[in-house]
């Protein structure tokens, strides 16, 4: 230690902002005339007040032209001129009480697919409401020209409206057909197309049955599912994406002069000399080169307590530096760092999982053929018994219209548009109705401990000390940010008579003061003490050389675990843990909870018991956070990340939620079950409909009439079916909650 | 009977005039935060669409 440090400390605090704005420049786009954009996502805004504060705070702030607030999104759009210095947006914001983060540039982009998807609706509404009101003219019993003249009407509307919001299903069936494979689209775009095609005919020939009302009907019908479906799934995307990134993205590479410049974590190369302030992430796999400091390798490894490192440590990419700055000499590239490594574990993990078949494509596989054969039955008995090649067709059709699967392809989607909107209320976001369907067969609960089951905060346990060492130590730990130190000053009262003279922070060691004529040291044991007896504890309290105090630190539970296990056991399901941290923190948070737990695990070990269950048949739902956890929750059958989790992990997730208690965790199985259990009753329906209709059909005794109520009624049925699943309870009181989080670790022992 | 004539296309191009106004104001971005509009209207200040 020397006075040196010092200054690099001074120095390193001053570019932390710097960081910030840095990464903020980097994120922007160009908004014309000078003006850059930058997309920022606000979680806690949820008010018209929050919203005028935030505008007002930003358009204050020198250099910003224009500020608006998104509150649906919960993003903020801001415009400032490039040539200046960035604005101190994230730093206002937390000023005025918002935790803001970035957010990238792609991701803000906005949702082309969405908006055609409304505008087809839009167009199939228009469209099948005039129709319908021709139709409705003609069933009342319009004259032969009347009708005629109706018929041709309803063709000129229906042939754009067809053309334009048809093409919604009719591309996605041909990308199917020309893999050789069929999903509910190709039954759907054959269904309309005949009946379209017969009732132009129809019109030409001045017929008296014409399905033009039906094949616009169902198109709009579809395309309120597919619309809420594709709503559903972008909100709760844009919301995962919405989240603080914890990967560094710009690297602080250490100048001659003691200085240093930022370059992107992409351009660092090996043996570059890079700086990682107190606060920043570990960019990429590096060796230290100079200073002390603690750091936070939970999310890298799972390993709870902060590791010391001094000059020679490894560090790996993305653990956090916790106390001191260091200089560190980059051992690989980006590409090649820890997390490129996990992705690529992830990559392989995911080859070995095989594609998931969504259940509306698992029946519509044995619908169509069904149908079709059925439709093909019908045309060929008809016209041997009869020899009209003409009513014989039109039979045919009448099966195809009358089972065109209107109701089986709103049964899967509106079930799961309903159950993700349950979910999202509740704060667990699902990437996408596959997702809920993985969920619902599982039989196997694996979960990661640091970060998951416990909260990755140490809460305090002390072990000896009287009272006025205890407020010691309290008040010189509210000096420093390191973990540790933070637990003590939140559970210990510090007394306002004591005065502390000369604090001092000592990365990785500990924090030093005079108190009287005494040195008092908070900090290692080997450090603060020259007793060799307190090496077991974490944390000891010197006063001239004696210990006065000791510590000890045990991971907060997170809140719901126990209620979460709990759940999930009683559903069934076997729970156990699988974690990278010690054997001892392990096992004793696998007792307090009754399930199996596995320790000190690499991140292939975890994929490789993985695959292990699911050699023996289980089905397995992965849970975790860190790093050292996306490869296992990509060979997962199905995942879940809380909102905490690192970026890859994120991504990998199926299931991602953000409210702090794990009891997410259960709810989003039991809604899964439910929602299984209702799209296999829809399906079920569907199936029912058909069994009455198709006779009917078979028989010649359909008409547009018959088509358009038995058509509307399927639908309305299965989406009441649907609607029941809104109904079902289980969302956790806010005040168990809070009583969970007090309860400690320790409660038990 | 010849009432069709004039009666059937002001429907339709009522219906149509329905039509294109709400894909304009979709385009224009009416539809981008409705949560934000319905607070916005409290606030005194000016405000206008970010284009």
């Amino acid at each position: 230690m020397s006075c040196c440090d010092t200054g690099l400390v001074v120095a390193a605090i001053a570019a932390g902002s710097g960081a910030i704005g840095e990464e903020i420049r980097l994120a922007s786009r160009d908004a014309g005339g000078g003006l850059r954009q930058t997309d920022l996502s606000v979680p806690g805004v949820y008010c018209g007040a929050c919203m005028a504060t935030i505008e007002r705070e930003l358009s204050n702030l020198p250099g910003v032209e224009h500020a608006r607030v998104n509150l649906s999104t919960k993003r903020v759009t801001v415009r400032w001129r490039g040539s200046e210095p960035v604005p101190a947006f994230i730093e206002t914001l937390k000023g005025a009480g918002f935790d803001a983060h970035l957010f990238d540039v792609e991701s803000s982009q906005g949702d082309p697919v969405f908006s055609e998807l409304i505008k087809a609706l839009a167009v199939s509404g228009f469209a099948s409401s005039n129709i319908m009101l021709l139709s409705v003219s003609i069933w009342s019993g319009a004259d032969a020209e009347s009708r005629n003249l109706f018929h041709l009407l309803s063709a000129f509307i229906a042939l754009p409206a067809l053309a334009y919001s048809g093409c919604v299903f009719f591309r996605s069936a041909w990308r199917s057909l020309r893999h050789g494979r069929t999903n509910m689209d190709v039954p759907i775009s054959i269904g309309v197309l005949l009946a379209f095609a017969l009732s132009l005919y129809e019109t030409v020939v001045r017929g008296p049955h014409a399905y033009f009302d039906a094949a616009i009907s169902l198109l709009f019908f579809l395309l309120i599912g597919r619309t809420l479906d594709h709503m559903m799934r972008e909100r709760a995307r844009s919301a995962v994406t919405g989240l603080a990134r914890l990967g560094a993205r710009v690297a602080r590479l250490a100048g001659d002069d003691g200085g240093h410049t930022f370059i992107p974590v992409a351009e660092v190369r090996p043996g570059m000399l890079l700086l990682v302030a107190a606060g920043d992430r570990v960019p990429v796999d590096a060796t230290v080169k100079q200073g002390v400091s603690d750091i936070d390798v939970s999310i890298v490894s799972g390993e709870s307590g902060p590791q010391a490192a001094e000059i020679g440590s490894l560090l790996r990419a993305g653990s956090l530096n916790l106390t001191g700055p260091l200089t560190v000499v980059a051992n690989a590239n980006a590409s090649d760092s820890f997390l490129a490594e996990m992705v690529r574990l992830m990559e392989a993990a995911e080859q070995g999982r095989s594609a998931y078949r969504r259940i509306a494509d698992r029946a519509a596989a044995m619908y169509a053929p069904v149908v079709h054969l059925t439709a093909l039955a019908a045309f060929a008995g008809w016209w041997f018994a009869t020899g009209d090649f003409h009513r014989a067709i039109t039979i045919a059709i009448a099966v195809l219209i009358i089972t065109c699967p209107c109701a089986l392809g709103l049964a899967v989607p509106m079930v799961q548009v309903v159950a993700s909107r349950r979910l999202f209320e509740a704060g667990v976001m699902v990437k996408d109705g596959g997702a809920l369907e993985k969920l619902a067969e599982i039989d196997t609960v694996l979960l990661d401990k640091t970060g998951t089951l416990t909260a990755g905060d140490p809460q305090l346990v002390v072990r000896t000390g009287d009272q006025q060492a205890l407020s010691i130590a309290a008040a010189l730990a509210s000096r420093s940010s390191h973990p540790y130190s933070r637990a003590i000053a939140q559970a210990l009262v510090p007394d306002g008579a004591l005065s502390l003279d000369g604090i001092i922070e000592r990365p990785g060691l500990g924090l030093e003061a005079r108190f009287g004529a005494d040195v008092i040291k908070l900090g290692r044991p080997s450090w603060a003490s020259q007793q060799d007896a307190a090496e077991e504890s974490s944390v000891v309290l010197s006063r001239a050389g004696r210990i006065i105090a000791t510590f000890d630190f045990h991971d907060r539970m997170r809140p719901g675990a126990e209620d979460a296990v709990g759940a999930l056991t009683s559903e069934g399901l076997d729970v156990e843990i699988v974690s990278g941290d010690s054997e001892a923190r392990v096992q004793r948070l696998g007792r307090l909870l009754g399930i199996d737990a596995t320790a000190e695990l690499m991140p292939s070990d975890k994929v490789a018991r993985i695959i292990d269950l699911r050699a023996a048949g289980r089905k397995v739902l992965m849970v975790g956070d860190g790093l050292n956890d996306a490869p296992a929750l990509a060979a997962a059958h199905a995942s879940i990340a809380p909102s905490s989790a690192a970026d890859v992990g994120r991504q990998a997730a199926d299931v991602v939620f953000l409210q702090e208690s794990l009891i997410a965790v259960p709810l989003a199985v039991r809604i899964a079950r439910r929602s299984k259990r209702l799209v296999h009753e829809n399906l079920m329906l569907a199936v029912a409909y058909n069994v009455i209709a198709v006779p009917v059909a078979v028989a010649g005794y359909v008409t547009p009439l018959v088509a358009a109520v038995a058509m509307s009624g399927s639908s309305i049925l299965v989406v009441l079916n649907a609607l029941r699943l809104s109904g079902i309870a289980g969302r956790a009181s806010p005040k168990k909650e809070t009583a969970q989080a007090v309860r400690l670790v320790e409660a038990a022992e | 009977m010849t009432d069709y004539y004039y009666l059937i296309p002001i429907a339709i191009a009522l219906g149509l005039t329905g039509l294109l106004a709400f894909i304009w104001s979709l385009g224009s971005g009416q539809y981008e935060d409705l949560d934000g509009a319905a607070e916005r209207i409290l606030h005194q200040e000016e405000d206008e669409p970010l284009s």
